[in-house]
């Protein structure tokens, strides 16, 4: 086997925060290595740094046994190493036809002169098609392609260039099961072909179908690697094992057991295909959701937030029918969400501490339409105390402060009105130990009188918090476990539910 | 020191315009040069005012030009035409002013048209509209209505007081109507986007759209509020300029989008605030005002005035972001 890519002692910080350690890898021609890892255990970083996007701090690489330094993504595949990224729709140009997309980069360089000649760019671009068994339309728009079509289309592109590593991120997460069928294909074909292939992908189908190993990723170290055994088989339980991490530290938590029925969802169906969801949760639980992304974890959440529609069955909150249209109605009946990706969803820029914190629920602060901004100091006064923000007074703009005191703030917005159900989307990302353990508190605290969902996706966050793991895989649910006494094993087994597993189990 | 020149640069500006015209100008420094200055920027301030508003959410109204003209050529027509009383003109005006922006809100929020295409398109519309009645031409009393009678009507006193009434203050014949009208408006807006709940979520949706919808916030209603009152604010404006000219003339009023913008953008450096707001506005507007009416005062020609503006604008926009952007790098 020759190594063609080789990776060594490869280091990367971003300020303080320390993304890749010591990474050491090779991939090998005609091979297919996937890459896994939880979000945030520093693949992109690494897919980055391949690419050319990212200067590495520390390490070598070395592509055909020569010193290979890209400074630009040009120059990344202007060496051999092509890169398709995650967006699809960032590898195409929707408005242009096939064509002229697979002639992108010629066309951006200019070598096809100054007239943009169809025919000509056509007859360039009929042989890559083909060397690819691209069965499309040249003269179509690739607008009026299917995603599955526009992603081999951007591969195809990608390949134009005789790769020698093609990098692909996701590929198949926008992509139903047939049409990801016909993505493996071409894979296999480039894997004859000779082209080391990087494979990223959270999906165990599709690993199983492609990978001739794995590669695990955690906390920016590689964790471990599986290669497919002489009986063609993977040991991805393992992957994920080393992946998602054991839990070393036993949860210092103290799991309660609650009676009663507050919040009851009755055969919820939050996707064509996957089973119905049917659960009772009591007053004062706390539950940690989990399973891996993509698994209906942030589908929960927004239907119980009426941000989605069910597509059958129905909730109920305290016994009466819950069917919000708009996060204004779930609110005025007492369920929140604290949602995932607080910069996009969370905070406002431009507002200090406090008027982030009392957004929701200004209007309770006002008199005859007037903020009654003395009283909203004084709530973000207490508010800011009891959730231990570290900052200079409440007057701070939000973005002053660091990722995890304003990930306080915004799980200390929804905490300042009681609520009946409270749903926190990934309440612990991009937020240290310190500051996850103080939310953590903050939550157990103030659980008695509501229900706590905390959807993540780190089984070690859901141990540290919860009283009750439930594990969603395929849009339902395939496990339900005390955290007391927890098997481990069980629920990481759990986790690992392929998409097709949960839909047979119907 | 940096965040001290954000901060009040531009009001010690301000104020050492006035301290150097007042000293190079003879008769700068009198009520009655107070008073013009701030005749003349009463209906460009009252649109941008409403500008104001649909930049706090985050979007922009171009149409406001085209509605003051609008409602100039609607209140002539109404009166003139139609022979009907002032009070009949005003409401005319307040009400096509609303249901133009109600419109414009309706493109952006619920047809999805970017706010500045949709403001565009409704200016264009309501430029070729107002001409429409009158076959092109300006209205005034005695002119020959396309069907050969001639119109009788006429403005009403009281409507024609609006624009031309002085009240005494201190000196006999001083305080015009509109600036009292642009000073309670600019109060107004201010106390509403800076104290109430509803300019509060304003502010937040022109910060974080999607963050305020997770939060509960009635988004598409607030935006389409925002365009409501830049309407009727605009058409606020073209009611005192009929009431100036009395005459609906045709050709008035290239100037005011332009004016109004620039008012509004140069209140993001008033300061440092570097966001739209209603104290930076009227502070734009006065600033403009000021600027132009001493420069012309010192013989300064008067197709110099619109270099002058853009040279302020373009400095204000520097103050603004630039400095603004370097002041949050922690430098």
């Amino acid at each position: 086997m020759i190594d063609v890519l080789e990776l060594h002692g490869i280091e990367k910080s971003f300020g303080r925060n320390h993304v890749l350690h010591d990474v050491s890898l090779s991939l090998a021609a005609a091979q297919v290595t996937v890459l896994m890892g939880a979000n945030g255990a520093g693949k992109s970083t690494l897919v980055k740094i391949l690419s050319g996007v990212y200067a590495r701090d520390a390490g070598e690489i070395r592509l055909g046994g020569k010193r290979y330094d890209p400074a630009s993504p040009l120059m990344a595949r202007a060496a051999g190493v092509v890169t398709v990224h995650q967006g699809i729709d960032d590898g195409v140009v929707p408005d242009l036809d096939v064509a002229a997309n697979l002639m992108l980069e010629e066309l951006a360089i200019g070598r096809t002169g100054l007239w943009y000649r169809r025919s000509r760019i056509r007859a360039r671009a009929a042989p890559v098609a083909e060397r690819m068994g691209l069965d499309l339309d040249l003269d179509r728009p690739v607008r009026e392609l299917g995603l599955a079509d526009r992603q081999m289309v951007a591969i195809a592109r990608a390949l134009a260039a005789d790769p020698r590593v093609l990098v692909l991120d996701e590929p198949t997460s926008s992509l139903s099961s047939r049409e990801a069928e016909r993505l493996f294909g071409l894979i296999d074909r480039l894997r004859e072909q000779g082209v080391a292939i990087l494979y990223i992908s959270h999906r165990t189908s599709d690993i199983q179908r492609v990978a001739d190993r794995i590669v695990a990723m955690r906390d920016g170290r590689i964790a471990g690697e599986f290669e497919r055994r002489d009986d063609d088989t993977l040991d991805t339980d393992a992957a994920l094992e080393a992946m998602l991490g054991r839990v070393v530290a036993p949860a210092d938590v103290e799991a309660r057991q609650s009676k009663g029925v507050l919040l009851e969802l009755d055969a919820l169906q939050l996707h064509a295909d996957a089973p119905p969801v049917s659960l009772v949760f009591a007053p004062g639980e706390i539950v940690a959701v989990t399973g891996l992304v993509g698994s209906g974890k942030t589908a929960l959440g927004e239907t119980l937030f009426g941000l989605r529609k069910p597509l059958s069955g129905s909730m109920h909150v305290d016994g009466k029918d819950h069917a919000p249209q708009a996060p204004a109605e779930a609110i005025a009946s007492g369920v929140f969400l604290a949602p995932k990706e607080r910069a996009r969803n969370a905070v406002i820029p431009d507002f200090d501490i406090t008027a982030n914190l009392s957004l929701p629920f200004v209007e309770r602060l006002s008199m005859l339409g007037f903020v009654n901004r003395a009283r909203e100091r004084r709530d973000a006064r207490t508010l800011i105390d009891t959730l231990a923000v570290v900052c200079r007074s409440t007057a701070d703009l939000i973005t002053t402060l660091s990722g995890g005191n304003q990930q306080k703030v915004m799980v200390g917005r929804w905490l300042s009105v009681p609520s009946r159900v409270l749903v926190l989307d990934e309440p612990f990302q991009g937020v240290d130990i310190q500051a996850r353990r103080d939310i953590g508190q903050r939550l157990r605290d103030g659980a008695c009188a509501r229900v706590t969902l905390v959807l993540v996706s780190e089984l070690d966050e859901a141990l540290e918090v919860a009283d009750r793991i439930i594990v969603m895989a395929g849009s339902t649910v395939v496990g339900n476990h005390l955290n007391h006494g927890i098997d481990v094993a069980r629920v990481l087994a759990d986790v690992a539910t392929s998409d097709q597993d949960s839909r047979q189990a119907a | 020191m940096i965040h001290l020149a954000i901060r009040f640069g531009f009001i010690v500006l301000l104020l050492g315009l006035v301290i150097f015209f007042s000293v190079a100008a003879g008769g700068f420094a009198s009520p009655q040069s107070a008073v013009f200055i701030f005749q003349s920027v009463a209906i460009t301030g009252i649109l941008a005012l409403g500008v104001t508003c649909t930049l706090v959410v985050g979007g922009f109204d171009l149409s406001i030009g085209s509605v003051a003209t609008s409602a100039l050529m609607l209140s002539s027509y109404v009166m003139v035409i139609w022979e009907q009383g002032a009070m009949v003109a005003i409401l005319a005006c307040i009400a096509m002013g609303a249901l133009v922006g109600a419109i414009n809100g309706w493109l952006i929020v619920r047809m999805k048209v970017p706010d500045l295409l949709a403001t565009l398109g409704m200016m264009f519309l309501l430029i070729g509209l107002q001409r429409i009645p009158t076959e092109g031409r300006s209205i005034a009393t005695g002119m020959t209505l396309p069907d050969g009678s001639v119109a009788s009507g006429v403005f009403s006193p009281a409507f024609l007081a609006l624009g031309r009434h002085r009240f005494d203050v201190v000196i006999e014949r001083l305080l015009p109507v509109s600036v009292v009208i642009l000073v309670v408006i600019a109060v107004l807006v201010w106390l509403f986007l800076e104290y109430t709940r509803h300019g509060r979520l304003m502010y937040a949706i022109g910060s974080n759209e999607r963050a305020s919808r997770l939060a509960g916030v009635a988004v598409d209603r607030y935006k389409i509020t925002a365009y409501v009152i830049s309407g009727v604010l605009a058409s606020t404006g073209g009611i005192l300029m009929a009431a100036r000219l009395g005459r609906g003339d045709i050709a008035s009023g290239n100037n005011l989008l332009l004016d109004a913008v620039a008012a509004s953008l140069i209140g993001y450096a008033v300061l440092g605030a570097a966001r739209p707001n209603a104290f930076g506005t009227a502070s734009g507007a006065l600033f403009v005002g000021i600027l132009l009416q001493g420069l012309t005062m010192m013989n300064a020609p008067y197709y110099t005035q619109d270099f002058v503006k853009g040279a302020v604008l373009v400095i204000a926009l520097m103050f603004t972001f630039s400095l603004s952007a370097r002041r949050d790098a922690g430098v």
